[in-house]
């Protein structure tokens, strides 16, 4: 492969391949600052193009700073030589000769691409593919309407005007050779066609990917939970770790070590002194959190049963990330779930929790009165108390007066409905009757309305 | 989210591009120079160290751009012992700053020795009346004084904390900020600036610049994101667990002399352990103490009950020992098919 230095502005920092990869890695969402460029051509520089390894390595090193970014890295880098390494350098009308040589090409072959159609070098056409694809500017597209538009002026470039003038001529010759010829030509076309279409979809995959996935996310953080296709789910998944990441990296003081899970060394060896210090017994540091500061009582019956398993996702990851939480999750009843949480991977967390008391229908007096006998003497004037839920409770006694007891021992009360507003209070839904008893009722149904509520509780819990 | 700020210009304006350039930390002389990678590799590995491809990479680039490391990873996968073998190969001195909750410039960079300040103050009191006496015009005698005061915040009193010990040295040094993740965002922020041109300013006395730029290698176990300019600052590596050739000649490097299919089978049985979804997968540090361990035990075929009654070495956690537990036969035999014994 050959690289170029490019103008005079840029001295021998950016070379023109360097340049073009770094559009690319910035497509595929790799923020390349304007430093990072820099140290990109230093490195360059010091390493050389000559190893393709250590070109990655070293590139890798400047450019990913994160095992994602590493990962996405990768696999732009490789997509990217894979396709310089097709690149020819010679423009495609230097192509063309070898086809003369064996002169026994029968007639027709007079315009370059009938030549080079004809000659059946696979390796000389591809080049050609590439070459006019650049010379086209293919690495410009963004938009998958645009594909055809690519796919035409490349083929132009290529010269499909003559070629196809040329078919005509022959056909028109009438002779069954012209016809043969006419009918191989075109058979030859449409695999170059598909070829030239291959190019352009690789282009549109590399080069608008970032634009795209960013697009995506956008839409999925605003979209409401309940609409979110199964498709999106892992997409989901990333989103809301990414968004906890980002709310423990502003939080960091609330992350505390936890102990629980740790084989507690001093205690199991006074256990054991009776086998001589053999550890028969184990036993495990329990660090229970008596003083939770913030407690979260999550709907998973059926009536929410659709977004459920993102607000669990949510929980999940603020589990993580926050050390003196504690979770519960309630339909028919209420129990714990931050053991769950804790111990198990998030999508074993989420099945587990689900299959011991999701999809029921909601009694929300049932629930309260099980949170009243079992964690009430949690709460305390330092504890902020959420509830996620639609309050809908099936025309069951909402027992009201529990949720008046919370919040007088609770520093706030917070209630997160994934309803709309104007539906609040219709049919069995008992929130204007809770809401009394809360600082705070809002609307919360998007991953974005979750990160700005929960941003504003870790803020005041701060 | 903000995308002008995901994606940034793609064209660096010219002068941009110069004022960056000639930014470059330049004026510094580099330790001795590193001709390739391939010495990197041999360098390390006499030191003790068994360094990948990437690793060997990342030093020699930190040496020829004047970067900064940043290497993440895993607990237990060398990246403290990186900085150290790098030292011991390059024979420069190691200066190593432990990270925490509250460090601080004064604790990083230097501290005024306030009891020897203390002193001076006391004989300067006693002196001061015959200072003065010599005196003949008051504007000669405020001359005097502050020659006194200039001496208080002189290099004399300037206790130098490792940051500062560190761009000191007058061969360079290998500096070693480890764990910086535990450290606060300040200080982060402060480390950036010294980080940039490898130089200082004490405010008393003035700037102090390194006579040699130090290799600097920063870790992290990611407790908590580092800010961007500080990544950005920094070559990033990233060292993951082994893969089993590697670990195998990191193993033989650390416990020498040990049996050469006792290894086979330890290693192969590890990289199988860290295919399970476990809570804390068995890090270098785990394979290297428990190979010491079967070492110990003159154990030379793993069976199962060798392996359950160790495994407490490799895995930290109840859940994870448990977790294991199902998998234990299969994993024996494995690791006893790849050493050629079942
Ligand atoms: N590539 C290697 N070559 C030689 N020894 C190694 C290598 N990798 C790890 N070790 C050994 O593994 C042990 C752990 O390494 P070290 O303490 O540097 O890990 P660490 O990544 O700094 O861990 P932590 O995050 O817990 O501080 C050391 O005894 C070290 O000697
Ligand atoms: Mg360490």
């Amino acid at each position: 492969m050959k690289f170029t230095t490019s103008d005079n502005t840029i001295p021998a920092t950016a070379s023109e391949p360097l340049r073009r990869f770094l559009q690319v890695a910035r497509g595929a969402g790799l923020r390349v600052s304007a430093a990072e460029g820099i140290d990109a051509a230093r490195a360059v520089d010091v390493v050389g193009y000559t190893e393709r390894a250590v070109l990655k390595q070293a590139l890798g090193l400047v450019l990913a700073k994160t095992p994602d970014e590493k990962a996405l890295y990768d696999e732009t880098f490789d997509l990217f030589f894979k396709h310089e390494a097709l690149a020819g350098d010679g423009p495609f009308g230097e192509a063309a000769p070898g086809a003369d040589e064996d002169g026994a090409q029968p007639q027709g072959g007079e315009s370059a691409l009938a030549l080079l159609l004809l000659s059946d070098n696979r390796g000389e056409l591809a080049t050609a593919v590439e070459s006019a694809g650049r010379e086209s500017g293919v690495q410009n597209i963004r938009f998958f309407t645009q594909k055809n538009l690519y796919t035409r002026r490349i083929l132009t470039r290529m010269g499909l005007r003559e070629l196809e003038d040329e078919m005509e001529k022959l056909r028109e010759s009438g002779t069954p050779e012209g016809m043969d010829n006419a009918a191989l030509l075109q058979d030859r076309l449409d695999t170059l066609r598909a070829s030239v279409r291959d190019l352009v979809e690789r282009n549109l995959l590399l080069y608008a990917r970032g634009d795209t996935e960013a697009f995506r996310e956008q839409l999925l953080k605003n979209a409401r939970l309940t609409n979110i296709d199964r498709r999106d789910l892992e997409r989901m998944r990333v989103l809301v770790r990414e968004m906890t990441k980002k709310l423990a990296t502003r939080y960091a003081k609330t992350r505390r070590r936890r102990l629980r899970g740790q084989l507690d060394v001093r205690r199991t060896l006074r256990k054991n002194m009776g086998w001589g210090g053999v550890p028969f017994i184990t036993v495990w540091k329990q660090k229970r959190i008596e003083k939770p500061r913030v407690m979260v009582l999550c709907d998973v019956s059926g009536s929410v049963a659709a977004m459920a398993q993102f607000l669990l996702m949510f929980l999940y990851a603020l589990n993580e990330v926050m050390a003196d939480l504690r979770a519960f999750a309630y339909s028919g009843s209420l129990i714990e779930v931050s053991e769950i949480l804790e111990k198990e991977p998030v999508e074993q967390a989420i099945v587990s929790i689900m299959q011991r008391i999701g999809y029921g229908s909601s009694n929300y007096g049932n629930s309260l009165v099980d949170f009243e006998e079992g964690w009430m003497p949690f709460v305390t004037n330092k504890t902020t108390v959420i509830i996620l839920g639609d309050a809908r409770g099936n025309n069951n006694d909402p027992r009201t007066d529990i949720l008046a007891r919370i919040s007088q021992r609770a520093k706030r009360l917070i209630w997160l409905n994934p309803e709309y507003p104007a539906l609040w209070g219709t049919g069995d839904s008992d929130m204007p009757r809770y809401a009394p008893y809360c600082n705070l009722v809002t609307e919360c149904s998007t991953l974005r309305h979750l990160d700005r509520v929960i941003s504003d509780i870790l803020e005041s819990t701060r | 989210m903000d995308t002008s700020e995901a994606f940034p210009q793609n064209v660096l304006p010219p002068d941009e591009t110069k004022r960056l350039m000639d930014n470059a930390p330049s004026k510094i002389t580099p330790a001795p120079t590193l001709k390739a990678i391939d010495d990197v590799d041999a360098g390390l590995t006499a030191a003790g160290y068994i360094p990948n491809r990437q690793i060997a990479t990342a030093v020699y680039l930190a040496h020829h751009l004047q970067k900064p490391i940043l290497v993440e990873g895993p607990a237990g996968v060398g990246k403290t012992e990186l900085a150290k073998s790098v030292a011991a190969w390059m024979n420069l001195p190691l200066i190593r700053m432990q990270c925490y909750e509250g460090l601080d410039e004064s604790k990083s960079l230097y501290e005024w020795k306030y009891g020897k300040q203390l002193l001076y103050t006391q004989i300067l009191k006693d002196k001061i009346g015959s200072v003065i006496s010599e005196s003949d015009n008051l504007a000669r005698a405020l001359d005097k004084l502050h020659a006194f005061g200039d001496i208080f915040f002189s290099r004399n009193f300037l206790e130098p904390r490792p940051l500062l010990r560190a761009l000191e040295q007058p061969s360079g040094a290998v500096l070693l900020i480890d764990e910086i993740d535990k450290s606060d965002q300040e200080f982060e922020a402060f480390l950036l600036e010294i980080l940039s041109d490898y130089q200082v300013s004490v405010p008393e006395i003035g700037s102090i610049q390194a006579a040699v730029a130090p290799v600097v290698l920063l870790t992290s176990n990611s407790t908590r994101d580092l800010g961007d300019a500080l990544k950005r600052r920094c070559l990033h590596l990233h060292i993951g667990f082994p893969d089993e050739k590697l670990e195998a000649r990191i193993i033989s490097s650390r416990v020498p002399g040990i049996d050469e299919r006792l290894l086979r089978q330890l290693v192969t049985f590890v990289q199988q352990l860290r295919t399970l979804d476990l809570k804390k997968l068995p890090s270098v540090s785990e394979t290297i103490d428990w190979a010491k361990v079967m070492v110990l035990l003159h154990t030379s075929v793993l069976d199962v009950t060798v392996v359950r009654d160790t495994l407490n070495v490799l895995l930290k956690f109840e859940a994870d020992i448990e977790a294991a537990g199902k998998q234990l036969a299969a994993m024996t035999h494995k690791a006893q098919q790849a050493a050629g014994i079942a």
